[in-house]
C-alpha cells in the first residue's frame, strides 16, 4: 500500500540578505587578485544579497581609466566594473585619503554607473568617494568581508 | 558556532595555509562546526595530490585530507580558479581531453563554482580568511 | 570586529592601514610575519602604542616563538595566544576583515 501522502515540506524561511563588502586593497595586473575578486563579485551578484565594493590603498588602481593591456597580451577587466550596475551592483566605495596618497582624483578614475529602477531608471555614479573614517564605519557595519 | 575559512595561497610559499589548517583544527576541537574550507587564487594548489614535499616536511595536502576525513569537512576548490592552475577532477579532465590519469584532486576535496564560496557566507556564523 | 594582520609592518602598509580604519573596541590579531609588528623600539611600534588604550591587540604566540622574538622584545600589553585564542576571536566578533 502506499505511505500516505506526506505534507509538503514547509519553504526554507527566507533568510534576510546579508551585506557583503568586497574590500579591495591591491592594484589590477601585477597579480591576479583584483580580477579573480572581480569573478567573484560577479557570481555573488546572483545571490540576492547587499554587495558593496571597497577600494582602498593600491586598490584605487583598479579603477583609473584609460588602461591598456594589449602589449601586455593580458585582458583589460576594467570595462567590467562598468557593467556591474547591470548586475545590481551599484556601491563603490572609494577611499579619498587612498587616492590622495597616490595623486589620484576622480577625473582620473572611469565614470561607472547604474540605472536607478527605483528612480525612473536615471543614470547614477555608482562611485562614492568617501573618507577614511566613513570607510572604517562602513566595514563595522558589514555582515561578510571578503579579501583577496 | 559554524565557521568558514576562506584560503586563498598555496602551500609552503605562504604560511597562509598552515595558519588556517591550525585554525580549522582549533575550532573543531573546540566544538564547533566548521561549515566549509573553500580554496581560493593559487589556494587551489593546496588539492592537488601529486606533492611530494620531504619526509621532514610537513605534508598540508595529507594534512587537509586527513582532517577532512576524520571531521566530515567540505573542502571545495573553486573550479575556474582551479583550470587556470591545472587541478582536475575525473569530470574535468575528461571534458578537456586531458588524457587517463590526469585528475590530481586529492582526496576529501572537490571541485566546485564559486557559488559555494557566497553561499557559505550566508550560511555560516564567522568567515575567517587565510592569504597573502 | 576582528583585524587580522600578517604582513610584517617593514614590508607593507597592511598594519598602518589597518590601524587607520579600526574602531574603538577593535581588535586586532597579529599573525605570520605580522608578529614583527610587535616589537618596541621600531619605526612602527608607535603605531600600536599609541592606540594600545582604544584597541586590543593579540599576537600570535606560535609565529613569534617561530621567529625567535623573545617576549621582552615585544611591546608591553599585547596578549599572547593560540589557534584556540584566534578561533575564540573569531566567536566574539561578529566580523573579522584580513589585512593581506
Amino acid at each position: 500500500m502506499a505511505e500516505p501522502a506526506k505534507s509538503p515540506p514547509a519553504p526554507p524561511a527566507k533568510s534576510t540578505p546579508k551585506k557583503f563588502l568586497y574590500v579591495n586593497r591591491r592594484a589590477p595586473y601585477g597579480t591576479i587578485y583584483a580580477l579573480e575578486s572581480l569573478e567573484v563579485v560577479l557570481i555573488g551578484a546572483a545571490f540576492d544579497q547587499h554587495v558593496a565594493l571597497a577600494f582602498i590603498d593600491d586598490g584605487v588602481f583598479q579603477l583609473t581609466k584609460g588602461q591598456d593591456t594589449k602589449s601586455l597580451g593580458v585582458k583589460n577587466f576594467s570595462p567590467t566594473f562598468r557593467a556591474l550596475g547591470d548586475y545590481g551592483v551599484t556601491k563603490f566605495y572609494v577611499e579619498k585619503e587612498s587616492m590622495q596618497e597616490r595623486g589620484l582624483t576622480l577625473d582620473d578614475l572611469q565614470a561607472v554607473t547604474y540605472e536607478d529602477e527605483n528612480d525612473g531608471f536615471k543614470e547614477k555614479p555608482s562611485i562614492q568617494v568617501v573618507s577614511r573614517s566613513e570607510m572604517g564605519a562602513i566595514m563595522q557595519q558589514q555582515d561578510v568581508l571578503l579579501n583577496f | 558556532m559554524k565557521i568558514s575559512i576562506l584560503v586563498n595561497e598555496g602551500p609552503y610559499t605562504h604560511q597562509a595555509s598552515d595558519s588556517a589548517y591550525q585554525f580549522a583544527k582549533a575550532a573543531l576541537e573546540k566544538g564547533h562546526e566548521v561549515f566549509r574550507v573553500f580554496f581560493y587564487n593559487d589556494g587551489v594548489n593546496n588539492g592537488t595530490r601529486l606533492t611530494v614535499p620531504p619526509q621532514d616536511d610537513r605534508n598540508i595536502q595529507k594534512n587537509w585530507s586527513e582532517l577532512a576525513e576524520k571531521h566530515k569537512l567540505d573542502l571545495v576548490v573553486c573550479i575556474a580558479a582551479a583550470q587556470r592552475r591545472g587541478i582536475l577532477d575525473e569530470g574535468e579532465a575528461k571534458r578537456h581531453g586531458k588524457g587517463e590519469g590526469s585528475a590530481n584532486i586529492a582526496p576529501g576535496f572537490r571541485i566546485s563554482g564559486l557559488g559555494q564560496l557566497i553561499e557559505m557566507g550566508i550560511e555560516s556564523d564567522r568567515l575567517v580568511v587565510f592569504g597573502d | 570586529m576582528l583585524h587580522t594582520v600578517n604582513k610584517s609592518p617593514f614590508q607593507t602598509n597592511s598594519l598602518a592601514s589597518c590601524l587607520k580604519h579600526a574602531q574603538k573596541g577593535d581588535a586586532i590579531l597579529l599573525l605570520e610575519d605580522g608578529v614583527y609588528g610587535a616589537l618596541k623600539g621600531t619605526i612602527a611600534s608607535g603605531d600600536i602604542w599609541s592606540k594600545r588604550v582604544e584597541l586590543r591587540f593579540y599576537v600570535m604566540s606560535a609565529d613569534v616563538a617561530a621567529r625567535g622574538l623573545q617576549k621582552s622584545q615585544l611591546i608591553e600589553g599585547l596578549n599572547m595566544i593560540d589557534a584556540g585564542g584566534f578561533v575564540d576571536l573569531v566567536v566574539a566578533h561578529k566580523t573579522s576583515q584580513a589585512w593581506l
